[in-house]
């Protein structure tokens, strides 16, 4: 067993591999926490579903999949976050309109090309490149970065918005800033390890951290490290097994979910 | 130079108006009380002096001395959601975040701050307890304590008593009176009229369109409600 990972780690493949999950998943992680928290746990799904669309569209239409999706993606997202503010329509009934809506573009446009829908679905993390790496990198950077910075900030718009916006606080600002972020790990995410994953790598950590933590603090610091620790874990359990990672990734996380549950159910009961 | 002026306001939500045609004034150092039954859009008129929610017709503005993020403010309705995660010290050092330019970090001072609001308010053997797992007097308090913590020129609470034992509420209006006696505009709504009495130096009665404006002494000397009929039928 260990000669076999010695010669898969002999290329640059799954090194590749390694650090692009890794900063996805923290990155994921992070926003999670205040995605979930604002009830908008579905968003990386219907954005995986947009960018679905996105990417038929562009190439239905002979345009360059990445520099055409990022832009719809984003633009979605921030319509979606906005919705928040005293709408009708509940963040995650809309998410559940765009999502369903995208899948219907995305299908129809789609039909006759040759968009692999298995790669879409789960992802072909063996394909990464030098530049996925680079791209995540810099996402990955970004995002820590903003959340040590505006920490507090984020604490309080997230806790509560209307007193944030009382208080003269430019919270559309910080709407169209994580939105923007969220779409690019979506977009970056997607390519990497799928539709299916992308979503469970925004919520789980964030869902197991909640049972664990009761202060912000606590459950920030536990989502990104359970985050990049499922990752990693599921990752060898994949390579090992022959197993697709992304089904791997949420199965690892649904056991250390359930295992939060049962620890937080123990601490109550 | 007044602190606040609403000048002839009138708020709607969708088509349904809430309040029409108000006019009145916040001066350094006032103490308003706004009084009117259920429903009456003492709220709302929260709300719209706070830039929530838009005003359909006149204006409000804030005077030169005073900018946004030196409004202190209790909500009537706990926005917070149930089951976030946030100690009781997270919350109520939020409340110095809106002096903040840009980054956000909080000093010494911050800390310091914020912990004497929570031993003013009693929830200083609360700090490291979940928000989400307060009683809803207690949760009153946290939030007092964050609005408290604020370097205000203007404090506007709107019903801060709901759900405070008898003695935390003479308290509380000890401690506005004292946060009011120290430079501090404040404006309350209130449905405690003993309370108007004692400590409002203006008081508004709103009833869908603003009943009364002007001094306690004048209000409290009598026929207020009874002109503003006797106007309307005239
Ligand atoms: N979000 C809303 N959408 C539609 N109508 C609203 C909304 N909020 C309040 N109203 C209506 O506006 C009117 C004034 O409400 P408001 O909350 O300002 O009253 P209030 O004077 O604060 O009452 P209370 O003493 O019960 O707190 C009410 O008739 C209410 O039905
Ligand atoms: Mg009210």
């Amino acid at each position: 067993m260990l000669d076999y990972l010695k010669i898969l780690f002999s290329g640059n493949i799954l090194w590749y591999a390694l650090i692009v999950g890794c900063l996805l998943s923290m990155t994921a992680a992070l926003l999670g926490v205040t995605l979930v928290l604002k009830k908008y746990a579905m968003i990386g799904d219907g954005l995986s579903h947009v960018s679905f669309a996105a990417l038929s569209v562009a190439v239905a239409t002979g345009q360059s999949p990445m520099a055409f999706s990022l832009p719809v993606v984003a633009l979605t997202a921030f319509l979606l976050l906005r919705l928040s503010e005293g709408s009708k329509i509940k963040g995650d009934a809309a998410v559940a309109v765009v999502s369903a809506a995208a899948l219907a573009i995305g299908a129809i446009a789609a039909r006759g090309s040759n968009i692999d829908i298995e790669s879409y679905m789960f992802g072909s993390i063996v394909a990464v490149n030098l530049s996925d790496v680079i791209l995540t990198a810099l996402l990955a950077t970004a995002v820590i970065a903003i959340y040590v910075l505006f920490y507090n900030r984020i604490f309080a718009i997230t806790f509560d918005e209307t007193y944030v916006k009382a208080g003269g606080g430019h919270t559309w600002l910080y709407n169209a800033i994580m939105a923007l972020l969220t779409a690019l790990a979506v977009v970056v995410g997607l390519r990497l390890v799928g539709a299916l994953l992308i979503s469970a790598l925004i919520i789980f950590p964030a869902l197991t951290a909640m049972r664990l933590f009761k202060s912000f603090r606590k459950v920030v610091i536990a989502a990104a490290v359970i985050g990049v620790v499922s990752f990693l874990t599921a990752l060898f359990v994949s390579v090992l097994l022959d197993a697709p990672t992304g089904a791997c990734v949420v199965l690892f996380d649904l056991v250390i979910f359930g295992m939060a549950s049962l620890i937080h159910w123990r601490k109550t009961a | 130079m007044a602190l606040l002026t609403c000048q002839n306001i009138s708020l709607a939500y969708e088509r349904h108006t809430v309040l029409s045609e108000l006019s009145f004034q916040v001066h350094a150092g006032n103490y308003l009380c706004i009084i009117g039954e259920n429903g009456s859009g003492k709220s709302s008129l929260i709300k719209a002096i706070l830039g929530l929610i838009p005003t359909v017709n006149g204006t409000i503005s804030l005077g030169e001395e005073l900018s946004k993020h030196e409004i202190a403010y209790l909500p009537q309705q706990n926005a917070a959601q149930k089951d976030f995660p946030a100690s009781v010290y997270e919350v109520v050092l939020s409340g110095r975040l809106s002096s903040k330019r840009f980054f956000s970090f909080y000093s010494r001072k911050d800390k310091q701050e914020a912990e004497a609001n929570m031993e003013r308010l009693g929830v200083l053997s609360l700090k490291d307890k979940s928000f989400r797992e307060l009683s809803g007097g207690q949760q009153q308090r946290v939030l007092l304590a964050r609005a408290f913590s604020t370097d205000m020129k203007l404090l506007i609470v709107d019903e801060p008593t709901v759900g405070l034992d008898a003695y935390a509420t003479a308290e509380l209006y000890r401690m506005i009176a004292e946060i009011n006696a120290s430079g501090v505009a404040v404006i309350m709504v209130t449905h405690d009229v003993e309370a108007a009495k004692k400590y409002a130096t203006h008081i508004l009665y709103l009833q869908n369109k603003p009943l009364f404006f002007g001094s306690k002494k004048d209000y409290f000397s009598g026929n207020h409600g009874e002109s503003e009929e006797n106007r309307d039928n005239a």
